[in-house]
């Protein structure tokens, strides 16, 4: 049996291509990331499992976070701050996050969304490093702050190279992202199952905790996996806004290969550590909270 | 009973708490731009209003060079970003092939991992092929993360459009190409405008990848920054400069989102 059709030019001419097309379209992305990012990652695993002045094997880089050196585990205590400053952080920022999501999301008439959560999440796109600045100017002792309270008759406090410094530096960073997630969520929460609760005689507390908390939990997670990551790995604030003690693990990074500390072998390690820790938060993300989040960035 | 929905928004606790969050985000903003017209160098006082903060910081040789090195930095990234990022996302949304969903997930790559941890894999990466750090290889770093954010941001303005409106112009007898470019880029435009716009003032504003992949001679702006708060701390010039870069970088954010919703809407 001999199906004759008339080829269409055009058809025809597609399916010559037919391998070239997509090939030509995603090749060049995909050797781009493959050459400087995929290959680059493989290469600080390599490096850090090469010991600093020695060319065999080891994991001598990876014990070397526990490293007990006079009395304290010199780099497990940054680890530890660095968790610790991620989780107020994110505790932070959804405690304020959440209401101001919810405003937007919620109780404001819809003409108005869209322009005042811009206005909100506008700080966002400026560069964290003039933000960060921009705290210095008034958390310092003879800054903003400092000036305001004498004013008012209340003696200055001194927050700046400090944890406070740093957490004020990290929420400021970091809420604007909570907001976006939150309300990405918010905005598709059912209002009418408010309604319904209301009217069956529920108070607001319990409307609160029994209804949205569960519409919206995969934006709570969703927000608490960014904010945490991004806070964890931060680089900027505890650079700029934190003192020597308290720095967090991209400060131990950066000191391994631009700085003192000039052991790259070592500043693999850590930086593979904080990659697996990104790896494993993100596929609980992917296996409990909501993807899109992910995919609109 | 009435319901807490019909509450008007003046009298709900969550306005006067948003009104508050408000006031923490621009406040940092607002002090900056106060003490930018400061007359006196100390930010601890008002002493009256001057522009001079502005017209040195012109004249300061080494902020200009900077300047310079971010704009061909960010330029080249973006540029080619642009092409590549449309070209993924188009392919993305038109062909299945094994292994499609590792290859979208590692486009996502760049938006999830630490920019510290791509700064250092990049950096040893170019120490061990013995390239010289110097722009290029800014650029090169730059454009694994704009390429990222275009593709994204191209992606969702091509799931919000009538691929049948290309099927048509193909079987009206346009050739796979002029359909791309007379009937599916004009639509695309938009969010390639925006994605561009969005990775250029991450491109500009991003300090962390930038340092490591740096060379002598190729400071770039943040650098810049970074160096002479260590070194002189708070100073207007620095103050003033700020200012000028948020403005810039908060209005191309909000043309480049007015240009998506604009897309949206069409």
């Amino acid at each position: 049996m001999t199906v004759n059709i008339t080829p269409d030019p055009n058809k025809q001419s597609a399916r010559q291509i037919k391998w070239l097309e997509p090939f030509a379209l995603l090749f060049p992305t995909g050797f781009w990331l493959i050459s400087f990012l995929l290959i680059p990652t493989i290469f600080i695993f390599i490096q850090s499992l090469v010991p600093s002045g020695k060319t065999e094997f080891s994991l001598e880089n990876y014990f070397k976070v526990i490293d007990y050196v006079g009395g304290n585990f010199i780099y497990l205590i940054v680890v530890w701050r660095s968790v610790l400053y991620a989780l107020i952080t994110t505790g932070f920022c959804l405690l304020f996050g959440f209401p101001v999501a919810y405003w937007l999301a919620v109780i404001i008439p819809k003409q108005w969304r869209n322009i005042l959560l811009l206005l909100f999440v506008l700080p966002l796109w400026t560069s964290s490093l003039l933000r960060s600045y921009a705290w210095i100017t008034i958390l310092r002792p003879t800054g903003v702050l400092n000036s305001f309270l004498n004013l008012i008759g209340l003696s200055g406090i001194n927050v700046l190279n400090k944890a406070e410094g740093v957490i004020i530096g990290m929420v400021y960073t970091y809420l604007p992202y909570m907001v976006l997630v939150l309300y990405t969520s918010l905005e598709r929460l059912d209002l009418r199952l408010l309604e319904a609760a209301a009217d069956l005689g529920a108070n607001s507390r319990q409307t609160f905790w029994q209804i949205t908390v569960p519409q919206v939990s995969s934006g709570i997670i969703a927000g608490t996996a960014l904010v945490s990551i991004s806070s964890f790995s931060d680089y900027i604030n505890p650079q700029l806004l934190g003192g020597p003690g308290s720095r967090t693990i991209a400060s131990i990074i950066e000191l391994q290969f631009l700085g003192a500390g000039n052991n790259r072998g070592f500043g693999s390690a850590i930086s593979m550590v904080l990659i697996l820790a990104v790896t494993v938060v993100i596929a609980l993300l992917v296996k409990y909270g909501d993807r899109r989040v992910v995919s609109d960035g | 009973m009435a319901s807490q929905i019909k509450v008007p928004p003046i009298k709900r606790w969550q306005t006067w708490y948003t009104v508050i969050a408000f006031f923490y985000m621009y406040l940092p903003i607002a002090v900056l731009t106060i003490f930018s017209f400061n007359k006196s160098p100390s930010p601890s006082q008002w002493t009256g209003f001057t522009w001079e903060w502005y017209s040195k910081f012109l004249q300061n040789p080494i902020l200009r060079a900077s300047l310079q090195n971010s704009l061909s930095v960010s330029l080249v990234a973006v540029s080619v970003s642009a092409v590549l990022g449309t070209l993924t996302a188009v392919g993305l949304a038109r062909y299945y092939f094994p292994g499609k969903s590792l290859y979208r997930g590692a486009t996502y790559l760049p938006l999830i991992v630490p920019d510290i941890a791509i700064a250092v894999a990049t950096l040893v990466f170019f120490v061990a092929i013995k390239l010289p750090l110097s722009l290029g290889t800014i650029m090169i770093a730059h454009i694994v993360f704009c390429l990222a954010y275009v593709t994204v941001v191209v992606s969702s303005r091509l799931a919000s459009i009538d691929p049948k409106l290309e099927e048509a112009a193909l079987d009206l007898g346009a050739t796979p190409l002029q359909a791309f470019l007379r009937v599916l880029l004009p639509q695309l435009l938009p969010g390639i405008v925006s994605g561009c716009l969005l990775a250029f003032i991450l491109s500009m504003d991003d300090f962390v990848i930038a340092y490591f992949t740096a060379g002598v001679g190729s400071t770039t702006l943040p650098i810049a920054i970074f160096s002479s708060l260590r070194n002189g701390g708070v100073t207007p010039e620095l103050n003033a400069l700020s200012v000028l870069l948020i403005i810039a970088s908060a209005s191309i954010a909000a043309i480049a989102e007015i240009v998506r919703s604009w897309g949206h809407h069409q």
